[in-house]
């Protein structure tokens, strides 16, 4: 069963504006994880706020578990979770307050409310600083009482908006391990991102959108074939570049790429285990030791490129305030 | 139906463990009109020869009181716009409560604030000289009065919150608003002074009639108004109790409106 269903939807702020959506369509089967992948301004927040029932679309429909999105807004609003691209908290008040306000919105008992708090400041290690006002926490702890407070009654479908942008690292390690966490609980994700590892890693399946609309879709191992197979890519010292590139041709069947600058040669190769060894054999007789030898395959960045015609920017977003600026380049 | 009363408490609550979470907010809040009662009654209070008994400090105070609930419309365009502005409404949006609760929530919560200002306030009025002489059932139903024209006045905040959504422009855009009314009215000088036009203005002015209702009401003779003998200012008490009416029915529907068509 599908779980999200969006058909041609189509937004466009104010009247002359462009459109951020523009005839976007996307399903997802139910228990399973989309990623959105789009740099910004693709429509990824657009996208999530109308299936969220935040914001009406000009035309085109949504369901989300099976319920009309613009229909019933009330009942889709009791099945779902949604934290936001930037962390929607009440900045006065603690962890604690926070939580147990939600708690009590999601119509939960005061009792309730309390225990599902405190099990969620747990799960989420942010115990310690549960008696803390919001606005002493890092990115990292609002970001995960964020996404706590999402999941305080636990709904069929969620939607995450750049759950690791602005994350460090290791917090980011630590979100993607909650995530998947959820996802084997069998909850239905909607993710957005602009980090294609991140898709990679957490998707089932992932849906890249540029302009508003989904320009592929597939797992990433579809989405990477459709880019090309395999790249041997060899760096050696300046001055056997010559040679090893004769020898990487010798075995690849196709005239190397070389890059004289960073001395990287590089070739498609269609069986690659096999072209590694019998390359790294010929470097050896050659007396010539690689720096740098190995098997790439295509990157999703790769992918992004060939799709858009553009890099994905990675832009490093401040935590908080400063919204604007940062989001557009 | 019960539950949308539990909904907006919930929202209620919130503020008022703000109050308690950062409790320099309320303190200024209410420290702000007690200055305002000293300077007015030292600094004015020597000038102007109010010929009533008791002296102008029984016709400032309930000019002051009615500045100050007010500017609850202040407090509640600037909450709703930080709100606002951190993405706190999106969420409340994406949460299956009533969609009165949130605005319902920050009216009430804006008002129960008032309560604790005017207690200040009549204390601080008290040691200087305040002395309401109309009775205890007046008395109370005079600060019930102001409690109801803060109340009614905080919705055209919401209004203002939520269309602006950015805290600092929603500040600027109510004291450019709301201190020319409440200047522009009879809580602390005559209008007699003010050209013809500005009288009628003045006496329409639902701050001069909110005052001349609680001078009324606190028992002081209101010699600051009825100079150009409009209709509100010989009514006061049934024109301020008219015009709060108007502003709930009319601002209440279009905030609810308005917040749950908002988006960021
Ligand atoms: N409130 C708004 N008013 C006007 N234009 C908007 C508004 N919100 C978004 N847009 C525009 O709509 C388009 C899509 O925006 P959206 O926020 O959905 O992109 P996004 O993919 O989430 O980008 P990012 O990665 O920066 O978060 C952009 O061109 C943006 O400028
Ligand atoms: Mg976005």
């Amino acid at each position: 069963m599908k779980s999200i269903v969006a058909q041609e939807l189509v937004k466009s702020y104010g009247k002359r504006a462009v459109k951020a959506l523009d005839g976007l369509s996307l399903d997802v089967e139910e228990g399973t994880v989309l990623g959105l992948l789009g740099p910004n301004g693709s429509g990824k927040t657009t996208t999530v706020r109308v299936l969220a029932t935040l914001l009406i679309p000009d035309s085109g429909s949504a369901t989300v578990a099976g319920i009309d999105v613009l229909k019933h807004p009330d009942e889709v609003r009791k099945v779902i979770g949604l934290s936001g691209q930037y962390a929607a908290l009440d900045e006065t008040l603690t962890g604690w307050d926070n939580l147990t306000m939600f708690g009590r919105l999601y119509h939960l008992n005061s009792t309730a409310a309390k225990k599902r708090a405190e099990e969620l400041l747990e799960k989420f290690s942010l115990t310690d600083a549960a008696r803390r006002p919001i606005r002493t926490y890092s990115g990292g702890m609002r970001r995960r009482l964020d996404l706590a407070a999402s999941l305080i009654v636990k709904p069929k479908v969620l939607f995450l908006d750049e759950p690791t942008t602005g994350l460090d690292p290791r917090g980011r390690m630590e979100m993607w391990g909650v995530i998947d966490e959820l996802v084997k609980g069998g909850v239905t994700l909607l993710l957005t991102t602009q980090y294609l590892e991140e898709a990679d890693q957490l998707a089932d399946s992932i849906a890249v959108i540029d302009s508003g609309k989904v320009i592929a879709r597939g797992t990433a191992d579809e989405l990477k074939n459709q880019v090309g197979g395999e790249r041997l890519e060899i760096t050696v010292e300046a001055n056997q570049i010559t040679e090893a590139t004769r020898l990487v041709e010798q075995v690849a069947g196709a005239t190397p790429s070389v890059d004289l600058g960073i001395r990287k040669i590089s070739a498609p190769v269609s069986n690659g285990s096999a072209s590694l060894i019998q390359v790294l054999r010929l470097l050896d007789e050659a007396k010539i030791h690689p720096l740098d030898i190995g098997l790439k395959r295509p990157s999703l960045d790769d992918v992004f490129i060939s799709l858009t015609g553009h890099v994905a920017e990675v832009v490093i977003e401040p935590e908080l305030g400063g919204k604007s600026a940062a989001k557009r380049k | 139906m019960l539950q949308s009363v539990s909904d907006f408490l919930v929202i209620t609550k919130r503020q008022l463990l703000q109050m308690i979470r950062i409790p320099e907010v309320l303190i200024f809040a209410t420290i702000q009109p007690a200055m305002f009662v000293l300077l007015f009654r030292f600094v004015f209070g020597g000038a102007i020869d109010s010929g009533v008994k008791g002296g102008y400090v029984q016709l400032l105070m309930p000019g002051i009181f009615v500045q100050t609930v007010a500017f609850t419309l202040a407090a509640t365009a600037v909450g709703l716009a930080a709100d606002m502005q951190k993405g706190l409404i999106d969420r409340f949006r994406s949460l299956p409560i009533s969609r009165s609760a949130v605005v319902i929530g920050r009216t009430v919560g804006d008002t129960l604030q008032n309560v604790v200002t005017l207690i200040v306030m009549g204390l601080v009025g008290f040691l200087v000289g305040w002395r309401p002489s109309s009775g205890p059932v007046k008395i109370f139903f005079g600060f019930l009065f102001l409690l109801a024209f803060g109340y009614s006045m905080s919705w055209i905040g919401v209004i203002i919150g939520l269309s602006v959504r950015e805290e600092r422009v929603a500040q600027n855009l109510v004291f450019m608003t709301v201190f020319p009314l409440t200047f522009l009215s009879n809580a602390f000088a005559p209008t007699t002074g003010m050209p013809k036009i500005l009288q009628y203005f003045a006496e329409w002015n639902p701050v001069s009639t909110m005052v001349a209702a609680c001078r009324e009401l606190f028992g002081t003779e209101n010699i600051f108004g009825a100079t150009a003998n409009s209709w509100p200012s010989q009514n006061p008490i049934l024109m301020s109790l008219i015009y709060m009416f108007l502003l709930v029915a009319i601002f209440a529907p279009i905030s609810v409106r308005k917040y749950v068509r908002v988006s960021k």
